[in-house]
C-alpha cells in the first residue's frame, strides 16, 4: 500500500540553483528504500520536502492518508551537548509535552534497543562516534515514527561501527513496522539495507533509475548480495 | 608541587616588592604624602578600618545592583532581538551608541535627571549602562548561534517558538552569557567608581569618593587602603564570576573540561 507519492517535485533555492526538477516517486508502506546519488544531487532537499520543512516550488507531495508520524536523522548525530543521553533521547516526547516520567521509561527504552543501556546519563562528549549515532536513531525512535528519514546517517563512520548500525537499523525498522528513506552515497550500503534503491543524477536532481533487490536478509559475502551491488553500482555508473 | 609553585611564587615576589618599598621609602625619606610606605598604609587602613568597610559595602551594592540590572536588561533584549529581526534593526544601532559613548560624559545628566536625593539610583543607573553591552551583544550571538540541524528537527517535531528558545537557544547562548558576565561584572564596577567620581563628594559614600576625599586632604595612606579595597573587590567579583561559570559548564563545555592526554 502506498505511503507517499512525489510528483514532478521541483525546487530552486533563493540563491538560484536548481536543486530538483521533475522529481516523482513512490514509497508503500514498510519499505526500506534508498535514495543513491553523488553529493549535490539534491537527496537531503528531498528529505526535506517530504519532511515538511521546506516547501517545494512546483509538483506535489501526496500522502496516502494523514501524515504520518515523522522522525529524521542527520550526518552529525545532532545532539544537545549540554543534556545527557536520556534528555536527549527524549526531546520529541518533551516536546509533545508527554508527561516526565512516561517519557523517561520511553526513552530509556529506545536506549536500551539501541544497546545503550547503562549510557542514559553519559553526555555526548563522553561518547564515541557510533554511540553518538545510536542515541540520534534512539531520539528518532522514542517518538514513535511510522517514516524514519535519515540523511547520510552513517557517512562519517568508520566501516566496523557502519556495518554494526545497518544490521541493527535493519532489525529496528522491521520490529516496528518502519518505513525508511534512507540518502546515501554508498553503494554497499544502499544494497545491503534496501528493498529498492533510487539513483539520482546530478543538479537538478531527479530519478535515473530504480532497483528492486530481491527480498532479505543479506549476506554481505554470498554472490547474491555481489550481483545487487554491482546491480546498483552499474546504474550509479551510468548516471555519473 | 605545581600548584604550591603557582601560589608561592606570587605571594613571595609581591612581599619581595613590599620589603624594597618599605625600605625605599625609608631609605630615601620619601614624604608619606608623596608616596606612604606599606606600613602606613597598613596603619590607615586598620584606623579607618569600620568607615573603610562602610565604603566598600556602598561600593559593592552598586556594583551588585547595576550587574544584575545590566544582566536582566541585557538577556531581555536580547531575547527580542532574536524573536523580532525588526525590533534588532530597529534597537541594535542605539545599544552601539549607548555603548559607544562615554560613560563618564553622560553621568552628569543621569545625576541632574535622577536627582542628587536619589543619587544611589544614579549610580547604579550608570554603573549598569557601562555593563549592559557586552552582555546584551554576547547574548545575541549566542542565542543566534543555535545548531540549525537541531533546531529544524525540533520544528519537525513540533516545538513553538517558546520551546526553541528555552530547550535550544538559551543553552547554547549559556556559555556567551557567562563569558560576557565576567568582563561585565569589572565593567559595573568601573562603572561604580566613574559614576560615585561623578556626583562627588557629600552625597556618595563609596570606595571612589573615599579617594577623592582622602586626596584632597592629602591622607595618601588611606587612599592607598581605599584603592587596595577596589583592586581586591574587582578580583574577588571576577573570581566568583569564573567559579559560577565553571560550575555551570563543567559537565559538558568544552571550556570547562581537561583535555584527556
Amino acid at each position: 500500500m502506498s505511503l507517499l507519492t512525489l510528483r514532478g517535485v521541483g525546487k530552486r533555492f533563493s540563491s538560484g540553483t536548481q536543486a530538483l526538477s521533475d522529481l516523482s516517486f513512490q514509497v508503500s508502506n514498510e519499505e526500506f528504500v534508498s535514495l543513491l546519488g553523488p553529493s549535490g544531487c539534491g537527496k537531503s532537499t528531498a528529505l526535506r520536502l517530504i519532511a515538511g520543512l521546506i516547501a517545494p516550488d512546483s509538483g506535489e507531495i501526496i500522502w496516502s492518508g494523514a501524515r504520518p508520524e515523522l522522525a529524521f536523522v542527520f550526518q552529525e548525530a545532532t545532539l544537545m551537548p549540554w543534556a545527557d543521553a536520556l534528555t536527549n533521547a527524549r526531546l520529541p516526547l518533551d516536546l509533545k509535552k508527554v508527561p516526565r516520567g512516561e517519557a523517561n521509561s520511553q526513552a530509556a527504552a529506545a536506549l536500551a534497543r539501541l544497546g545503550l543501556k547503562g549510557f542514559e546519563s553519559a553526555y555526548p562528549r563522553e561518547l564515541s562516534g557510533g554511540m553518538k549515532m545510536r542515541v540520534s536513531i534512539a531520539r528518532a525512535l522514542a517518538a514513535r515514527p511510522r517514516l524514519l528519514l535519515m540523511d547520510e546517517p552513517f557517512a562519517a563512520l568508520d566501516e566496523i561501527t557502519r556495518v554494526g548500525l545497518n544490521d541493527d537499523l535493519l532489525t529496528l525498522a522491521r520490529e516496528d513496522g518502519i518505513t525508511v528513506i534512507f540518502v546515501t552515497h554508498s553503494v554497499m550500503e544502499s544494497a545491503y539495507l534496501s528493498s529498492r534503491v533510487l539513483v539520482m543524477s546530478p543538479r537538478p536532481g531527479r530519478i535515473k533509475a530504480e532497483i528492486a533487490l530481491p527480498p532479505g536478509p543479506r549476506d554481505r559475502l554470498s554472490p547474491a548480495f555481489a550481483a545487487g551491488q554491482a546491480r546498483v553500482a552499474g546504474a550509479l555508473l551510468a548516471v555519473a | 608541587m605545581k600548584r604550591f609553585v603557582d601560589i608561592l611564587l606570587p605571594l613571595l615576589l609581591g612581599a619581595s616588592l613590599l620589603g624594597f618599598w618599605e625600605w625605599f621609602v625609608a631609605a630615601r625619606q620619601i614624604p608619606p604624602y608623596v608616596l606612604p610606605a606599606p606600613s602606613a598604609i597598613a596603619r590607615a587602613f586598620s584606623d579607618n578600618f569600620t568607615s573603610l568597610m562602610a565604603s566598600l559595602l556602598a561600593t559593592l551594592s552598586v556594583t551588585v545592583q547595576a550587574f544584575l540590572a545590566a544582566l536582566v536588561a541585557g538577556v531581555s533584549v536580547a531575547i527580542l532581538f532574536s524573536q523580532s529581526r525588526l525590533a534588532e534593526r530597529a534597537l541594535y544601532p542605539y545599544a552601539v551608541i549607548l555603548q559607544v559613548t562615554p560613560v563618564v560624559a553622560i553621568a552628569p545628566l543621569m545625576l541632574i535627571w535622577i536627582g542628587f536625593d536619589r543619587v544611589n539610583a544614579a549610580l547604579v543607573l550608570i554603573a549598569a549602562l557601562v555593563a549592559f553591552f557586552p552582555i546584551l551583544s554576547n547574548t545575541t550571538l549566542g542565542l543566534k548561534s543555535a545548531d540549525f540541524n537541531l533546531m529544524e528537527l525540533m520544528r519537525l517535531y513540533g516545538a513553538s517558538r517558546w520551546q526553541i528558545l528555552w530547550r535550544l537557544q538559551l543553552p547554547t547562548a549559556l556559555p556567551y552569557l557567562l563569558g560576557a558576565c565576567r568582563i561585565a561584572g569589572g565593567l559595573a564596577l568601573i562603572g561604580a567608581v566613574v559614576a560615585e567620581f561623578v556626583a562627588g563628594s557629600g552625597t556618595a559614600t563609596g570606595l571612589a569618593w573615599r579617594i577623592v576625599e582622602a586626596g584632597n586632604r592629602l591622607e595618601i595612606a588611606t587612599m592607598f587602603a581605599a584603592l587596595g579595597l577596589l583592586a581586591f573587590l574587582g578580583v574577588a567579583i571576577f573570581a566568583l564570576l569564573s567559579a559560577v561559570e565553571f560550575w555551570l559548564l563543567r559537565r559538558w563545555h568544552e571550556s570547562a573540561l581537561a583535555r584527556q592526554s
